[in-house]
């Protein structure tokens, strides 16, 4: 059963949004509201991912939000990128992680990387979910170090030659196009855009996940895939262009995070006040106020970081670091979030018949993609120190 | 053929209303404010009927009586697909204020079919479409829950106890709209919503009349009362609780 849906605003930021940003939320508000908490449950467990989101999604317009209209987005500002990302992941993990990636790892290198003709070719595709994508750059043996990958490209003259294996590949198997990360000849990374159908390409999926149910993984498999010329985005060279890609989503996991935390708060407080043991709702006993109320705080305080992240984000001043600091402060919060509110409702929350279980389990994911929580520990630590912990 | 849509913005159907410590009003902060629902599916049935093959459908103006902080709920329903907006400058009274304001608004405005949601989700006052209607001296039907437009007429259906009449009106005129009149009310997509900023909204001035009604007070229903739970086999207990307590046998 799912309560009313009434997210806390205890600090006003709401004053904070504008008119617009308000509307971009009630709409997809309202779209999680209509399509996707009727059915979520039984998708996650079901290990399955509603195909038909994507046509919907990509009719609310919720792919490339920030990408100009002549290409096929909306052309808003960065908070209204991050006022969907909350949204969405109230609904699921999975459909925001399907969401982030169409927009920040394939629409943004697309834009931000990519040849006139390759942006005139995909973006507006990928904007009414007509076609989708994913993005490849983890691979079996390097995940939090990607620029050991091992997947490379040969340059034969009037094509590439692609050879490697992506893993951990969020819409991997249903996905028109791969921007994939590789290596050339002289070792420099760079990204390739792979559609599928292309010989030797291959796509298998990753079952038994105790999370991210409800949304799509698996491997890219590249055995001697001849790669047209025109595929290669020419605007960037070297990891830093995957990265710019995934300082975009993790900014959207910053702000998405908290719609899942808000989603375990509304359940857990309205249970709390429902439910009663020694004849006192157990909203009464102060064990469970302290409960809520600190996680209250801690949604309250994720609130003004992803804001204020928004707004320097806007204005191009928002750092990697500080969005490192924002995806892990916020992702890790949503998971205490969950853990709490779970507890508040007993037995009752291990259930489907509650949304707090399935955000717990997709959240163990969160908190692992887009850099783990400990990898933006050091990328902080790095900052502060100017020494690198990594190797 | 020019439509007009009368919308009201009132407090989402999830808000818990609490009436002010004197209770001479309702507490609006931390209010969200949503297109009253009857008023979208209006919207939404205009706008099913704009895009029909051969629609003769020009312009769809949205109307709202309602301060700068109704806006938000017009640029929305510009979002969805309306084509303009009028906003009169001032805060809805009672239902013959907010009807003479619009009528009065639209005295100089031609439009072929006005259309009013059958009550406001807040107030529930289901008489300003009927006012308009009266004090523009048009025709109007209440109840429609059903609405296509042929040629010059409107055809309805209006329902009536056990069933519904099919009515075919003229234009101009007023239909009154209730559910049935669309299904589910759209939702604004991101590119409707920038393509709102640029949508004409034109705020008049507000037209010099009293509310006819004073509202005294306002109170919350009383809570209900705990539920006493009585054995099955304990008939004699019952029969005393429905004779004594509940007074009804
Ligand atoms: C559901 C899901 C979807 C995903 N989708 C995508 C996708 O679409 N595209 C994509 O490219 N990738 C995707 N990933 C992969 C994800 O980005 C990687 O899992 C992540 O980068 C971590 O890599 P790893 O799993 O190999 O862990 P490892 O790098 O092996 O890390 C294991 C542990 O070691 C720690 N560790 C590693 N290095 C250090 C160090 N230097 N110092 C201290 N601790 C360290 C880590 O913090 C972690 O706790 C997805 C993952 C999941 C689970």
């Amino acid at each position: 059963m799912a309560y009313p849906y009434t997210p806390p605003d205890y600090f006003l930021l709401d004053d904070l949004l504008t008119d617009e940003h308000k509307i971009v939320r009630s709409a997809i508000r309202d779209w999680v509201t209509r399509s996707v908490i009727p059915v979520i449950d039984e998708a996650a467990q079901k290990h399955h991912f509603p195909r038909h989101f994507f046509k919907e999604l990509g009719d609310i317009g919720a792919f490339g939000p920030f990408i100009p209209v002549e290409y096929g987005g909306a052309g808003m500002d960065y908070i209204a990128y991050g006022v969907i990302m909350t949204e969405l992941e109230r609904g699921d993990s999975g459909i925001r992680s399907a969401a982030s990636v169409q927009t920040s790892l394939v629409m943004y290198p697309i834009h931000a990387f990519g040849s006139e003709e390759q942006r005139r070719k995909y973006l507006p595709k990928l904007a009414t979910g007509e076609m989708i994508g994913c993005f490849g750059l983890t691979e079996p043996n390097h995940g939090s170090d990607p620029g050991s990958m091992e997947t490379r490209f040969k340059d034969m003259g009037d094509h590439y030659l692609l050879n490697g294996a992506k893993m951990w590949i969020t819409n991997s198997t249903i996905a028109d196009i791969a921007v994939v990360w590789a290596k050339d000849e002289q070792g420099v990374v760079r990204g390739l855009i792979v559609e599928k159908g292309m010989p030797g390409f291959t796509a298998p999926e990753t079952f038994n996940k105790w999370s991210l149910r409800a949304s799509v993984t698996g491997e890219l498999v590249f055995e001697d895939v001849k790669v047209p010329k025109e595929n290669l985005l020419p605007n960037i060279k070297g990891l830093k262009g995957a990265l710019m890609c995934l300082n975009s989503a993790r900014y959207g996991i910053a702000w998405g995070a908290i719609g899942a935390a808000m989603d375990c708060y509304n359940t857990a407080l309205l249970y709390s006040l429902e439910r009663k043991q020694f004849h006192k709702p157990i909203a009464s006993f102060q064990l469970q106020q302290k409960k809520l109320a600190e996680i209250l705080t801690d949604i309250t305080k994720a609130q003004f970081l992803a804001w204020r992240l928004g707004v320097l984000r806007n204005e191009d001043r928002a750092t990697p670091q500080q969005i490192s600091m924002a995806k892990r402060n916020n992702v890790e919060m949503a998971l205490r979030t969950a853990r709490e509110s779970r507890q508040i409702l007993g037995a009752m929350g291990i259930t489907g018949d509650f949304p707090i279980m399935r955000h717990m389990m997709n959240l163990e994911s969160v908190i692992t993609y887009e850099g783990t929580h400990d990898v933006h520990l050091l990328i902080t630590g790095a900052d502060i120190t100017g020494i690198s912990a990594f190797s | 053929m020019k439509i007009l849509i009368c919308i009201s913005s009132v407090p989402d159907t999830t808000t818990k209303i609490k009436p002010t410590g004197d209770g001479k009003a309702i507490d609006l902060a931390n209010v969200q404010w949503i297109i009253n629902p009857w008023d979208e599916l209006a919207l939404t049935r205009v706008l099913e009927l704009k895009e029909q093959p051969n629609s003769k459908i020009e312009k769809i103006t949205v109307l709202t009586v309602g301060g700068r902080n109704a806006e938000p709920t017009i640029r929305k329903a510009l979002a969805i697909g309306a084509d303009d907006a009028i906003r009169v400058d001032t805060e809805p009274g009672d239902n013959y204020f907010t009807a003479f304001q619009i009528a009065q608004a639209l005295k100089n405005y031609d439009s072929d079919i006005i259309i009013c949601g059958i009550e406001s989700s807040d107030y529930n006052g289901s008489s300003t479409g009927s006012m308009i209607a009266e004090m523009m001296d048009l025709p109007s039907v209440s109840s429609v829950s059903k609405l296509e437009i042929e040629s010059d007429t409107v055809k309805m259906n209006r329902e009536i106890s056990g069933g519904f009449e099919v009515i075919e009106m003229p234009t101009p005129m007023v239909a009154i709209v209730q559910k049935g009149i669309a299904i589910e009310p759209r939702i604004p997509s991101m590119r409707g919503i920038m393509m709102a900023r640029s949508k004409p909204l034109q705020v008049v001035e507000s037209a010099d009349v009293k509310p006819l009604t004073v509202f005294c007070s306002y109170t919350l229903p009383s809570p209900k009362a705990a539920c006493k739970m009585v054995d099955a086999e304990n008939m004699e207990e019952l029969v005393n609780l429905l004779h004594n307590e509940a007074k009804i046998i």
